[in-house]
């Protein structure tokens, strides 16, 4: 990703994220997280995944972040008036927080750097094992051997969400119905 | 000059450290939980990046996008199940401060 871009997009993903934990007014901080969210998006976009990006635009953007606000506004949260932090817990969280970013910076200068490798649309058709996975008029077929190729990112993910995840996808919907089941019945007021 | 890997990287952990100060510092539980997203998103972007740059044969590698996506999927659940817990909690304690959610303590 041009790297102009990546800062622009990483301040304003960090920037949002320190606003949400700094800020007084509970919907002034999910206002930040969702500018956070969008610049998460925007990066998600930049490494070539759509499908991630538009996800995490819809689902955490969209939906998570309403429903937090629905719970703010149901609860009627006021602004804290005023933070009065107890000292020493305070210190011993930033005290952590700075441990880890310590931890964070010596390993990342351990670690091997990579440059981003540019989409090849020629390596991925001439991939061993491409032809028989996508015969000639799939979406994908079609998609990288175009002659102006695009990344069929959607295709890829559910290709291999389908074939290799199929049980855990499974899995996942009975997850999301019990969750379901378990927000209703949690909702409930208790019959006195 | 483009973004490399470890930039991802410092990025993530930076959102990462953003979440986790703000889980330890905030009163408000409402707030925790909103902080508590931020770290799965930072783990996410971790994820993404990963997979973008250990690509083989000109293609990303899907698996790391496949566990994004139920990593988005299982937060939205925990997101709706822990909105209900603290409306429940609410409902029960009259309040949202940490502080006063003492009952468990010795």
């Amino acid at each position: 990703m041009h790297s102009a871009l990546f800062y622009f997009f990483a301040a304003v993903m960090i920037i949002g994220g320190i606003s949400v934990v700094a800020l007084r007014n509970p919907v002034a901080s999910a206002m930040a997280m969702v500018a956070s969210f969008v610049g998460l998006a925007a990066l998600f976009v930049g490494l070539n995944a759509y499908f991630v990006g538009i996800i995490q635009i819809l689902v955490y953007a969209g939906a998570i972040m309403v429903l937090f606000i629905f719970i703010i506004m149901l609860l009627d949260l006021k602004a804290e008036a005023n933070l009065k932090l107890k000292a020493l817990p305070a210190i011993g969280g930033l005290f952590i927080v700075i441990i880890f970013t310590i931890q964070l910076v010596g390993v990342l200068s351990k670690t091997p750097d990579k440059k981003l490798a540019p989409l090849d649309f020629a390596a991925i058709a001439a991939a061993p094992g491409f032809a028989e996975a996508h015969p000639a008029g799939s979406a994908i077929n079609r998609a990288v051997t175009a002659s102006e190729p695009s990344l069929p990112d959607v295709h890829f993910i559910g290709h291999t969400l389908f074939n290799g995840y199929n049980l855990p996808l499974q899995i996942v919907g009975v997850l999301l119905l019990v969750a379901t089941v378990g927000v209703v019945a949690l909702s409930r007021r208790q019959a006195e | 000059m483009q973004a490399t890997l470890n930039d991802f990287l410092f990025v993530s952990g930076l959102l990462f450290a953003i979440g986790l100060a703000g889980v330890v510092l905030r009163r408000n539980i409402i707030i925790v939980f909103m902080c508590l997203e931020l770290m799965l998103s930072a783990a996410n972007l971790t994820l993404v990046a990963f997979s973008r740059f250990n690509g083989s044969n000109g293609l990303p590698d899907y698996n790391g996008q496949v566990l994004v996506f139920f990593i988005i999927t299982v937060a939205a659940a925990e997101v709706a199940v822990g909105l209900a817990i603290i409306v429940a909690l609410y409902r029960a304690r009259q309040t949202l401060h940490t502080n006063e959610l003492n009952s468990l303590r010795g």
